[in-house]
């Protein structure tokens, strides 16, 4: 095995949260992107039950990268993750039933999560564990904010409330559709074109300066 | 040379060409849909004529903002933007908040037809599309239904109708069931004549079978119109639900099927809708049975009182693979297809 | 020596350390969760009592401590830790200790899946006094409306469910009937663009209060503290 790089710097962190979004630009984790983000704060919750799993799983497989070999690895690293969602499963339910209730299958879905495998595989058995963890945390962080940005908007449009509090006046017809799974797409879609129209804006931006 | 003159080709090769353009075909279902407007303008007073300006509205402006936003030459003179959101009018309840009429309008031609590639591209009807997003968004305020024919109609806009946008629209006391409502949940068979006539309340558009079956003939004379969809989907719907009907004597008999809620505006103008209808003859065949049978499956079985929308979306959602499947014998060729 | 056979000499050491990989990472990941299960264990059975608790103090208006009773083989009995038996029958009871009333379990078929809930019933109003959705998967915006419309909550704040004389049926059966044209208490005033859902809650009560309200009333004394 290589020797891995040793140095990072603040770039292993921000670029999950930004360059390389796991949702916005990735496109990975459709399912619970698209499944729990009816609220804020089930967002926020799925956003950080996967960061959990990410950096908790990052960490153990970048500290048995050595003692792993290549043909296994699939297997232990599923193995490794699927501990990490069991035991924030039961975290969860420790903290609060309802937020437990809301998630539902989502959280053992976790498993299946390509981000998590993803960072394994690419990332964390090829790098030092603070790098991998580093790496984990932004990636985590970058999840967590994708599916709070879904959930803000679907819940404000969808019930008129953030975090469960009114924002809209009581007046406001809520868009149902918007907590409706059909909601999640339109969402997802128009936070995509948002993030594609950005980028585009300053590649053009870079040529003007190049030229 | 300019796309929009070129004839239209809406059916698998070989082809006549025809002197005939999209704007003028599209422009001959307008004059179509004349009757049913002003009927439905007629019976329901001022709220329709309201929701139909809004819809037609939107939808043209929407089409417009997004060519000049794509720096391209603007496509409303084709006039199928006029339809998609007179269409969609149609369809709405007559006092629908004309802020949700307006969102209908934007979200058929930006989401439903644009974001798919445009005219010709968009495998959902437009106008069906944008309604079924104001049902999901907006299920309260889509199935609540006025009375036609009030004696105030021409004087009076109903508070709804003018809620202010994005609030929840206060509703006159005066809502009334559509005979499909009152089949479902009361039980109350309605008049099959007074269905025909259009005397019954319901969408803006839907409720005079008569005058919509009058603006369908005209196209079919015209050649404007594939005269199969709607036929195949009535005997389907006819003989499906004359069977139940026979084994099961409360469900609603075929002609009431037929003539009720949203079955011909449905059959006539959108199931036929050239671009999300399939090509081929055997196509149309089975594309017209699956609807006929949906449409039927989700009214006497399924938790809402009207299906037609689903059901024609559900056929649009099939046509590419009817599409590909089920290709017309190229002639010459032996029924297996191979020689060459 | 073969080429197999050289093969398997170097192979041999490989599959060791995958075995020892596998069983060692499978080993530790079982403690780590079998640690968690037992750190969480006695938070997560105290969350779900609370959770429950809240629903029968919330559907027993009033009440502060409560019992958990289940009929066996005929006999209403006084439950204590754990037990297999679904049907049990929860008593609230007042700062005073008098009985409130018995908060009971009921499901059926909704509009998209089983609905769960929890009603209180007062045997003083012979009335169910309380009704809270435990679960349901009921369309947001529309259906979802039986758990949290206020107009809709209200229907069960008196409902009547007193027996006959013989004591062995309702002597109103719990009737749906549509939006603002309740006028007997025994009536359940429907929502509007929410009928399925509203009828669903309807029959779920009515099935389950004809077969639970003649044993509650035939063991009345035994609830009491």
């Amino acid at each position: 095995m290589n020797e891995p790089n040793k140095t990072f710097d603040a770039t292993t962190f921000v670029k999950g949260l930004w360059k390389e979004n796991p949702v916005f630009v990735q496109v990975l984790g459709m399912c619970p992107t698209l499944a729990v983000t009816n609220s804020a704060t089930n967002g926020l919750a799925m956003g950080l039950a996967t960061a959990f799993v990410l950096v908790m799983s990052s960490m153990l497989v970048s500290m048995l990268r050595n003692f792993i070999p290549k043909q296994v690895r699939i297997a232990t690293f599923i193995l490794i993750i699927a501990t990490f969602v069991t035991v924030a499963e039961y975290l969860i339910q420790a903290i609060s039933i309802d937020i437990h209730k809301a998630l539902g299958a989502f959280i053992s879905l976790i498993v299946v999560n390509c981000i998590i495998l993803g960072r394994a595989e690419a990332f964390a058995s090829k790098n030092t564990v603070g790098k991998s963890i580093i790496d984990a945390a932004g990636m985590g962080a970058g999840f967590t904010f994708a599916l709070l940005c879904l959930g803000v908007v679907r819940e404000i449009l969808g019930s008129g409330t953030l975090f469960g509090l009114q924002v809209l006046g009581q007046g406001f017809e809520p868009w149902v559709l918007m907590i409706l799974p059909g909601g999640g797409f339109f969402t997802l879609g128009a936070w995509l074109l948002l993030f594609n129209y950005m980028k585009e804006r300053k590649a053009a931006k870079m040529q003007e300066v190049v030229a | 040379m300019n796309v929009l003159n070129k004839p239209l080709e809406i059916r698998t090769s070989p082809h006549l060409k025809s002197a005939v353009s999209t704007d003028q075909i599209m422009m001959n279902v307008v004059i179509a849909l004349v009757p049913t407007t002003v009927f439905a303008i007629y019976a329901f007073g001022l709220a329709a004529l309201l929701i139909l300006s809004v819809t037609t509205i939107s939808a043209v402006l929407t089409e417009h903002i997004y060519c000049r936003l794509n720096n391209k030459e603007s496509t409303i003179s084709d006039w199928s933007a006029v339809i998609t959101g007179l269409l969609l009018g149609l369809t709405l309840p007559p006092a629908l908040p004309l802020w949700m009429a307006a969102l209908g309008g934007i979200a058929s031609i930006a989401v439903v037809k644009l974001l798919f590639g445009g005219l010709g591209y968009n495998i959902f009807n437009p106008a069906l599309g944008g309604r079924a997003i104001l049902q999901a968004a907006f299920p309260v305020a889509i199935t609540t239904w006025h009375p036609a024919f009030l004696a105030d109609r021409f004087t009076n806009i109903p508070s709804s109708s003018l809620a202010w946008p994005f609030t929840t629209p206060a509703y006159d006391a005066v809502a009334s069931a559509t005979p499909l409502g009152n089949m479902k949940f009361n039980h109350i068979a309605t008049d099959v004549t007074d269905m025909v006539m259009g005397l019954t309340s319901g969408s803006v558009g839907e409720t005079s079978a008569a005058l919509i079956l009058l603006g369908g003939l005209y196209l079919v004379a015209r050649n404007m119109m594939s005269w199969k969809i709607p036929v195949i989907i009535f005997l389907t719907v006819a003989v499906f639900s004359g069977i139940v009907h026979f084994f099961n004597p409360a469900t609603p008999t075929p002609q009431f099927m037929l003539f009720s809620g949203g079955m011909m505006l449905g059959a006539v103008f959108m199931a036929t809708d050239m671009v999300s209808s399939p090509v081929t003859e055997k196509g149309v065949i089975v594309y017209s049975i699956i609807i006929g049978i949906m449409v039927t499956v989700i009214r006497l079985w399924g938790g809402l009182p009207e299906g037609m929308m689903y059901a024609i979306l559900m056929g649009n959602a099939v046509t590419p693979l009817l599409n590909r499947s089920l290709k017309s014998r190229v002639y010459g060729t032996g029924r297996k297809g191979g020689a060459k | 020596m073969s080429q197999t056979d050289m093969a398997q000499m170097i192979e041999a050491p490989k599959s060791w350390y995958m075995i020892r990989a596998l069983a060692g990472i499978g080993l530790m990941c079982a403690l780590l969760i079998v640690t968690t299960y037992e750190m969480t264990f006695e938070t997560i059975k105290a969350n779900k009592a609370e959770v429950l608790e809240r629903a029968i103090f919330k559907v027993l208006p009033g009440s502060e401590t409560k019992n958990i009773f289940e009929v066996n083989n005929g006999e209403v009995e006084k439950v204590e830790g754990e037990t297999k038996n679904e049907m049990k029958y929860y008593a609230g009871y007042d700062a005073n200790g008098q009985l409130v009333g018995i908060a009971l379990e009921a499901a059926g078929q909704g509009f998209q899946d089983v609905v769960r809930m929890l009603y209180g019933y007062s045997p003083e109003k012979q009335a169910i006094v309380g009704m809270q959705v435990l679960e349901s998967k009921e369309t947001p915006g529309l259906g979802d409306k039986i758990e949290k419309d206020a107009a809709f909550q209200k229907n069960f704040a008196a409902l009547d469910v007193s027996l006959d004389d013989a004591g062995q049926n309702l002597k109103n059966e719990v009737v749906f009937v549509k939006n603002g044209t309740k006028t007997n208490p025994w009536e359940i005033d429907g929502i509007t663009g929410a009928t399925i859902s509203s009828k669903a809650v309807t029959a779920i009560i009515q099935n389950s209060a004809s077969a639970n309200m003649p044993v509650i009333n035939k063991n009345l004394d035994k609830f009491k503290k």
